[in-house]
């Protein structure tokens, strides 16, 4: 018999995923697909929208004009003159008029009250000229303006592709910033997780602390907006410090089992979310500096503002350090040494609970980082840990529970997966997409891309 | 008096119905198996919105509709058990919550024209309604309330009696033993992970039963009453009454729900007149209430794991 307990020796696990009857492994790829299928059909629905048109006719007539400008797709959008427009009013009178040399057309007419029909004459287009494909030869306008404007499409539709193409590198790219600040996030709860054996289901809400801390340190308490991050940060660095003292050494004393250390860190997650909200007062608030830089143009390709390169350059300093600690100083070591068999390195003369705490000071200071940065993407909201948290999972399992390299890559790989998934799915359920990954890798690869087997169970 | 009667009202409520078969169903999962699903809301939405959907978009009667409400909470626990229940306690606990987040924002801005977004879905209760036997009202229960409450209740104490018997058997017994030691059962030939299966799915289909009656109940589904707050009361209800016994999430969501809902009026008591308006609006007077109930759950599993009710040993603190 073995039980699990919070920050005790964890065994490498007998029983590695190894093969499964095939039976089960189709039932939950089927299930796999239901989710994919049920998306799919979500994401066509959600573009389908209701069309109504009135067919009243009433009132005096007044003057009205329609306009508009007829080019053609396939000559690179020269201007198509001498085609015949026709207007006809709800009332059946007809006013007649041609595109000019630059293309465009303007008609003067009286209408009462009413629906407008605007036919074009196809005969008139010049030779080799065709309307789109799916384009009616007549638009009905409704409204009560006076001015209005309608067109015809003319040639080959080439631009709804392109366009759709070119939404590609910016999503990249601001998967890619995201992923970022989703990283630093991820890899203090990987390493809570690594040498406590806890998955923290409070760690969304150190997230939120970043992004609440930075906006009342600096919209509030008025302290410039640089030097209330790093404030925001050092605050972070005491909430967990505290959190690991009152609440975690005196539960790992205890031996308290680590399913009972969950449901706690659910509780803890419920009570700070709802403290965030009384403070906030469930707003969705934005930073006062800072908040609307200015877009630049990458080749064409992307836009990009130097605030987010300034944020994505400080992450990626923050991430080197942190993995380099990690990987080369005596304390880096120590906590690696404590991942490892706590029992073994506390024997070997490491004080593990002071590792332990300078990993919950670390990871909770990692994650308000974060949070304050995430708070430009998301608004700073109470909300924003249940938004992140299951992103933080979805990284943590991707890359590997407990790795480090692996936190870093699989929130690099969650933050452009769900960007990217927009071009298929609403980006109201672009998180949805993150679970799928989540469920897929369970599957297929329970220990993550980077992550051991044994960690696994 | 609104003090005292506001609490007992609500304590049993249709509302409250739905949070004790949603504890119940819990029960199953944690305290008799030890899987720890943080997605019971999943469970109580899938139900619900199938039977609302099929009754007001689809035309299907009554009866039918609840069969279909109890299938997709079968798919469902089927989608969340196949890829976690062979791994740690841990991923099931990812994965359920991730699901309930998920399943939310999906009813709340997708399939518009049969979820109607935050509105919710209505107009399906016109069967049940039909039956209704009763023709006033009492105390301060409407004549659709008293109905709801007396099929709720009767289908809470059938669920109490099955729950009983189930544990009893020798299934029941085997659930109890891959909650103490899943090695110890494997080696008798067991498949635990059938087993877990068929725990998680019976807890889920409890959970959308709850579902059904708190539709019932408010004429309305919507997909913020299944928000993870509903999970994590239901949580806080089945670990205060104590988990692993057959009537204490009963016992405790009612106790529990009469106290939330105490602290609710006493709250917007004091609100204007003793605390100022801008310390303590209604929406903050939610946020205290709410908060208390993290508090409370993280205080009950750390002072008191077993709750009231419950026994030490058979809590499932090591469960994988």
């Amino acid at each position: 018999m073995h039980t699990r307990h919070l920050g005790a020796v964890r065994r490498p696990h007998p029983r590695p995923p190894g093969p499964r009857p095939g039976s089960h492994r189709l039932i939950a790829l089927t299930s796999t697909l239901l989710v994919l299928v049920g998306l799919l059909v979500a994401g066509t629905a959600a573009i389908a929208g209701p069309a109504s048109a009135s067919a009243a006719c009433s009132g005096t007539p007044i003057d009205k004009t329609v306009s508009g400008r007829l080019v053609n797709s396939a000559d690179d959008g020269a201007p198509v003159p001498g085609v015949e427009i026709t207007v006809t009013t709800c009332d059946g009178e007809e006013t007649t008029g041609e595109t000019d040399d630059d293309g465009s057309f303007s008609i003067e007419f009286p209408a009462p009250l009413g629906p407008v029909k605007v036919s074009i004459d196809p005969d008139t287009l010049p030779d080799g000229v065709d309307l789109r494909e799916g384009q009616a030869t007549t638009n009905t306008l409704t409204g009560s303006l006076t001015q209005l404007s309608t067109t015809f499409l003319i040639g080959p539709d080439d631009r709804n592709i392109e366009t759709k193409w070119d939404r590609v590198p910016g999503l990249i790219y601001s998967g890619l910033l995201f992923g970022l600040f989703l990283a630093m996030a991820a890899l203090g709860l990987s390493m809570i997780f690594g040498t406590t054996g806890l998955s923290n289901f409070a760690h969304g809400e150190l997230v939120s602390f970043g992004a609440i801390a930075s906006f009342l340190l600096s919209s509030v308490a008025g302290v410039p907006f640089l030097l209330a991050v790093p404030l925001a940060v050092v605050l972070a660095m005491g909430f967990g410090w505290l959190q690991d003292s009152i609440l975690w050494r005196p539960l790992r004393k205890r031996g308290i089992g680590l399913v009972a250390a969950m449901i706690v860190t659910i509780g803890l997650q419920f009570f700070l979310r709802n403290v965030y909200a009384y403070i906030t007062g469930s707003r969705t608030e934005t930073y006062e500096e800072y908040f609307t830089p200015e877009g630049k143009s990458f080749a064409g390709l992307f836009t990009y503002t130097n605030r987010d390169i300034v944020l994505a350059l400080i992450s990626i300093v923050v991430l080197g350090v942190v993995i380099f600690a990690l990987s080369r100083t005596r304390l880096g070591r120590a906590t690696r040494a404590v991942a490892d068999n706590p029992a073994l390195a506390a024997s070997t003369g490491i004080n593990v609970d002071r590792v332990i705490s300078l990993v919950w000071i670390a990871g909770t200071a990692l994650a308000a980082l974060a949070g304050a940065f995430i708070g430009f993407q998301l608004g700073v909201t109470y909300q924003i840990g249940q938004l992140v948290l299951l992103l933080l999972f979805a990284a943590c399992c991707v890359g590997g529970f407990g790795s480090v390299w692996g936190a870093v890559v699989g929130s690099l790989i969650v933050g452009v997966l769900i960007d990217l998934s927009t071009l298929v799915i609403p980006s109201d359920l672009k998180n949805a997409g993150a679970l799928l990954l989540l469920i897929l890798i369970l599957l297929f690869r329970p220990q993550g891309l980077l992550g051991r087997r044994e960690r696994i169970g | 008096m609104d003090l005292l009667t506001t609490p007992f009202h609500d304590a049993i409520s249709p509302v409250a119905i739905s949070y004790v078969l949603a504890a119940m169903g819990l029960n199953i999962h944690f305290g008799y198996t030890g899987l720890l699903n943080f997605g019971q809301a999943a469970f109580a939405a899938a139900g619900s919105y199938a039977m609302a959907v099929a009754i007001v978009s689809f035309g299907v009667p009554f009866l039918p509709a609840l069969i279909l409400g109890i299938l997709a909470a079968v798919v469902l626990a089927l989608i969340m058990g196949a890829p976690t229940l062979r791994l740690r306690a841990d991923y099931l606990a990812i994965v359920t919550i991730a699901v309930a987040e998920i399943l939310r924002l999906f009813f709340s801005t997708s399939f518009k024209q049969y979820f109607n977004a935050r509105d919710g879905v209505s107009g399906f209760t016109d069967t049940f309604r039909g039956w209704n036997p009763y023709s006033g009202s009492f105390a301060t229960f409407n004549r659709n309330d008293l109905w709801v409450m007396t099929v709720g209740w009767i289908v809470v104490a059938l669920v109490c009696l099955l729950v009983f018997l189930l544990m009893r058997s020798p299934w029941g017994r085997v659930l109890k033993s891959i909650r103490e030691d899943e090695e110890a059962v494997r080696s008798l030939g067991k498949s635990v992970y059938s087993y877990k299966m068929q725990a998680l799915i019976l807890g889920g289909v409890i959970g959308s039963i709850g579902g059904f009656v708190g539709a019932l109940g408010l004429a309305s589904v919507q997909p913020d009453s299944f928000n993870l707050d509903f999970t994590f009361i239901a949580f806080t209800m089945l670990i205060l009454g104590g988990a692993a016994r057959v009537l204490s999430p009963v016992f405790g969501a009612v106790l529990f729900w009469g106290l939330l809902s105490f602290l609710g009026v006493a709250l917007s008591m004091l609100s204007g007149s003793v605390i100022p308006d801008f310390l303590l609006d209604n929406t903050r007077i939610g946020n205290i209430r709410f908060a208390a109930v993290g508090l409370a759950l993280m205080l009950l599993m750390i002072f008191r794991p077993q709750g009231i009710f419950g026994d030490k040993k058979e809590i499932a603190l090591d469960a994988r």
